[in-house]
């Protein structure tokens, strides 16, 4: 099944944001994603984000490549406009609707895949453009609607479906994103909503590019146990209990924890993923103690999750550079930019 | 033995001058060719330079013509090599009877083997190193001096001369005079050691007025921000790079504001696949953003434009050729990209395409592709070449209608969507395959997804047959509409040779884009020879019912095109329900601009039923 309408009853009693608004107001289509999906799970967070922020939902524009995660956009806030373009090239697109209406707030989501495989050039060149979007990533290792492919986030030793073991250092967006010198990075579990919402709020808030790689177990196709952002059934358990397009049903996973422990997470199967939050004092503005950390952490098999950089104040943002004026272009009136019938009659004297 | 003199030919002639690249001999060429054009004289100007900054072969050739024919003539008269590198083959590219001017600082007996040519040996290098100090000045100057030989030698008036450097130097006066010092040295040179004028020579006419000399880039950057472009993405490659350049400094210069903040954004790629994306958004969200790039650039934006079809969304892309297969000749003009242009992108993809044929074209076209693009919602490419974006052209003056506004198709404002029921994005409202669009942040009743994969008419997700094709055959009525709004061929019948006609000959010739000003001067000179041909020049794909018409009414029609494969002609079998044989190909692809005579003898090899596969292609 494709789309089915979602059933517009509300409550007349469900909270309100300062629009006037309710969550409701925030969703989108139903997810076609297989149920368990940690994308899900981001999706819903991104709807509180964007409730709690009280965005107007016309002033959001929704973008995306190809893939599960790419779909997601249909899942959220469907008074927006939304993209779903080409396998990669979301941020291209993102670059230009963005240079056309400075004013609309952008959320791009895009897949490990779709990041880091085919869009790794686009992803790195809107950093570099400090383009004023948010980009989530939804990680999970894996090429899922291909079914069960290695991505470049895939760990070394994961195992495919059929056996196949990775042997590739994996990606990591987020010490990429420092490296490139984006002005916003932040790392989050999809089961964990608490820290999710404001770092999605902060994002949409912070005027530059935003990077928040999301892990995010995909629960059909990432099967290696011991993996660290997958839901590792046993091989065996895996193949004896299941035919290969048989997604297995789950229930979406939650945890809390408090700020500066680690923490390892159950997950479907009985594997977990290990998670550390920052400390509380860790300063997110420092770049290079911020990549050293994260370094330090990954090599001990742990991923920080949290905020892990933001420039007050980021430098270089597109417009910013380019001096565009404050009307947003899609809405200068054609006066404006004609220069008209007598200016060019004059203009012809220099090429005579 | 010398030579016989040329019988005089006044204000009908070529120069050709070969020098070495990155020695700043592109002024003294534009200089002399500006100053033929304010002499009253059409000119037309050609370069030939290599893909290369410094050190290699090039040239810049100059015809003067009374007639006002746009093309290269395909001989030269008057050769000025300055390139030892290439005097032999200079040498031999001067027709007979012709004159070769070379530096004889260092005197080359191998030059002096052509006795029907006179060869005129001018001490450049000398003159210059006796009269300016410091080489990188004495080697400017050389290429300089050479201007004032050929103003002794073709009569061109010194003061149009002065003039000119007077406004290209308007804020360097010095340099004006060590220009001018170095010009009146050659020209003294010359007229004290020749027999000046020789008889190509220059005379002042009137026949140039209320035109300007520009090339087909400058005009098309000029095009898009009178079209009201407000963004431009781009990845620089060899040809196209200028129309950016062009655009980028008229927004700058015209569209200036009090406070200095911009109403545009250029933004250079990271390569085509992005540029192209870009427009792509940009034009979704509502701008008018448009890039320019060349055929390799065209091959890696397939994707996207596609999705640009499916989706239908506005983008305006300029292709100015260059010759392929692959990197090809990058400084070389071909019309390469007929056929991957019109169908970039897999699955059922058209794209609506116009053919500029000259530099004012490329400016009026710039308008009418972003009109075509907003109204058809789907990306229009617009085919230009090297020869037309990069050549100096003699134009008309261009000019802007004060009434014009944008069209921007049926765009939903928020009033609009107010009084609608509902907002279906894929919808056949009035039947012409058009549907309603909607801009980001204007209402939330106009959101829309626009997405690549299958949709139905109302705008969802689907993977159903039935909805699926829908849309599919909307987008065939949309294309039957597009064939409409597409500018018109120009068609033009000759007069019968003799006794009465019905207004049509058999023969005709068919071209697209820069064949224009060859065919054009073609079939002056097949009449000359006693054969009339009626003309007819596509602007426009899809191609309008006139196309058709036109090829039904003639026996025969030469397709004449700059690319090996006949892309036109593919066209035009799989686009019309034309019969094979009524079209047959002349095609030329070497890289160099299309000359009359390439023409004229296709045409009159058919017609004399000789075979001569090296001009042309029968199928």
């Amino acid at each position: 099944m494709t789309f089915m309408a979602k059933p517009k009853v509300a409550h007349p009693e469900l909270p309100r944001n300062a629009l006037g608004l309710t969550r409701r107001d925030y969703e989108g289509s139903n997810s076609t994603l297989c149920a368990g999906c940690g994308h899900d799970s981001i999706t819903a967070s991104i709807v509180e984000a964007c409730w709690a922020n009280a965005l107007q939902p016309q002033n959001l524009v929704k973008l995306s490549g190809i893939g599960c995660s790419s779909k997601t956009t249909a899942y959220f806030v469907s008074g927006a406009h939304g993209f779903n373009s080409v396998h990669g090239r979301m941020p291209s697109v993102a670059t230009g609707a963005n240079a056309a209406n400075r004013k609309l707030h952008y959320i791009g989501v895009s897949g490990d895949g779709d990041t880091l495989s085919i869009g790794l050039g686009q992803f790195i060149h809107a950093i570099r453009r400090n383009l004023n979007m948010v980009y989530i990533i939804e990680n999970n290792g894996v090429y899922g609607l291909t079914k069960g492919q290695f991505s470049a986030s895939a760990d070394v030793g994961t195992k495919a479906k059929k056996g196949e073991v990775n042997s590739q250092p994996p990606i990591d967006p987020v010490q990429l994103a420092l490296t490139l010198g984006a002005s916003f990075v932040g790392r989050g579990f999809s089961g964990d909503k608490r820290q999710l919402v404001p770092l999605i709020q902060a994002g949409l808030r912070h005027p530059g590019f935003a990077l928040i790689d999301v892990l995010s177990p995909c629960v059909t196709f990432n099967d290696h146990e011991g993996s660290t952002k997958s839901y590792a059934y046993t091989r065996e358990h895996y193949h004896a209990a299941v035919e290969a397009d048989y997604v297995p049903r789950a229930e979406a996973i939650a945890v809390d924890y408090p700020a500066g422990e680690s923490l390892l997470v159950p997950l479907h199967d009985g594997s977990q993923v290990r998670l550390r939050k920052l400390e509380p004092a860790f300063d997110t503005r420092n770049r290079a103690n911020a990549y050293a950390y994260i370094d330090a952490k990954l090599h001990e098999g742990e991923y920080v999750t949290g905020l892990i950089h933001a420039q007050d104040a980021p430098e270089h943002e597109l417009h910013a550079v380019n001096r565009t004026a404050a009307t947003p272009l899609n809405r200068m009136p054609y006066e404006r930019l004609n220069p008209g019938a007598a200016t060019l009659a004059k203009l012809m004297a220099r090429y005579r | 033995m010398p030579p016989k003199a040329a019988p005089e030919r006044v204000n009908d002639f070529v120069i050709k001058i070969g020098t070495v690249n990155g020695t700043g001999s592109a002024s003294a060429n534009g200089l002399l060719m500006k100053a033929v054009f304010r002499s009253g004289v059409p000119v037309v100007g050609k370069n030939y330079f290599p893909s290369n900054i410094q050190g290699a072969p090039t040239w810049y050739e100059i015809r003067v013509t009374r007639a006002g024919y746009r093309a290269r003539a395909g001989q030269v008269d008057i050769m000025v090599a300055l390139n030892p590198e290439s005097y032999a083959r200079d040498l031999q590219e001067v027709v007979s009877g012709g004159y070769f001017v070379y530096d004889c600082t260092w005197p080359r007996p191998a030059l002096l083997r052509r006795d029907d040519v006179t060869v005129l040996g001018v001490p450049l290098a000398r003159l210059c190193n006796e009269n300016f100090q410091g080489v990188r000045t004495r080697i400017l100057m050389k290429n300089i001096c050479y201007a004032g030989v050929l103003a002794a030698l073709c009569d061109l008036d010194l003061d149009v001369i002065r003039g000119l450097l007077a406004e290209t130097y308007a804020k360097k006066p010095q340099l004006v005079e060590s220009n001018m010092k170095a010009i009146q040295l050659g020209y003294d040179y010359a007229r004290k050691a020749f027999d000046c004028p020789l008889p190509l020579r220059v005379a002042k006419l009137d026949a140039t007025k209320g035109h300007i000399i520009i090339d087909g880039n400058t005009a098309a950057g000029l095009g898009c921000v009178y079209a009201g472009a407000t963004v431009g993405a781009w990845y620089p490659i060899t040809p196209s790079t200028s129309l950016m350049d062009a655009y980028k400094s008229f927004a700058e210069r015209l569209r200036a504001t009090p406070d200095g903040r911009k109403n545009y954004v250029m933004i250079q790629a990271e390569d085509e696949l992005a540029s192209i994306g870009m427009v792509i958004g940009a034009n979704w969200n509502g701008a008018r953003a448009f890039t320019a790039t060349s055929g390799p650039g065209i091959s890696l934006m397939q994707e996207f434009l596609g999705l640009g079809y499916y989706t239908e969304t506005p983008a305006v892309v300029f292709d100015v050729q260059r010759v392929g297969p692959s990197t090809g000749m990058p400084t070389r003009t071909q019309q390469s990209d007929l056929r991957s242009a019109a169908y970039a992108s897999h699955g059922d993809t058209r794209h609506v395409c116009l053919y500029p044929a000259n530099p004012e074209e490329c400016f009026y076209f710039a308008a009418t592709a972003f009109d075509l693009a907003d109204r058809l919602q789907t990306p229009v490419l617009v085919l230009s070449d090297l020869d037309i974006g990069m050549n100096d052209w003699m134009c008309p003056d261009l000019k802007w209608d004060e009434n014009y506004q944008p069209d921007r198709g049926k765009l939903l404002d928020a009033e609009q969507l107010s009084k609608i029921d509902k907002f279906w994005r894929y919808y056949d409202h009035d039947d012409d395959g058009i549907p309603q669009r909607t801009l980001p942040g204007v209402s939330a009743k106009g959101a829309w997804f626009a997405r690549g994969s299958g949709h139905t008419q109302y705008g969802a997700y689907t993977e159903d047959s039935r909805d699926y094709q829908i849309v599919l055959d909307r987008l065939r009525k949309k294309w039957i509409t597009a064939s409409r709004l597409v500018p018109k061929a120009i068609i033009e019948n000759s007069a019968p040779i003799e006794g009465e006609g019905n207004g049509t000959n058999e023969l005709a010739i068919v071209t697209v884009g820069s064949g224009d000003a060859p065919v054009r001067e073609a079939i002056d000179r097949l009449r000359a020879q006693g054969v009339a041909v009626d003309y007819m020049r596509v602007r426009g794909f899809p191609f309008g019912e006139e196309v058709e018409t036109f090829l039904n009414a003639h026996k025969t029609s030469f397709i004449v095109e700059q690319n090996r494969d006949a892309q036109l002609r593919a066209l035009l079998l799989l686009e019309t329900g034309v019969e094979k044989g009524r079209m047959r190909s002349i095609l030329h692809y070497n890289g160099m601009p299309l000359a009359a005579a390439y023409v004229v003898d296709g045409v009159m090899a058919a017609v004399q039923d000789r075979a001569r596969p090296a001009a042309q292609l029968v199928r």
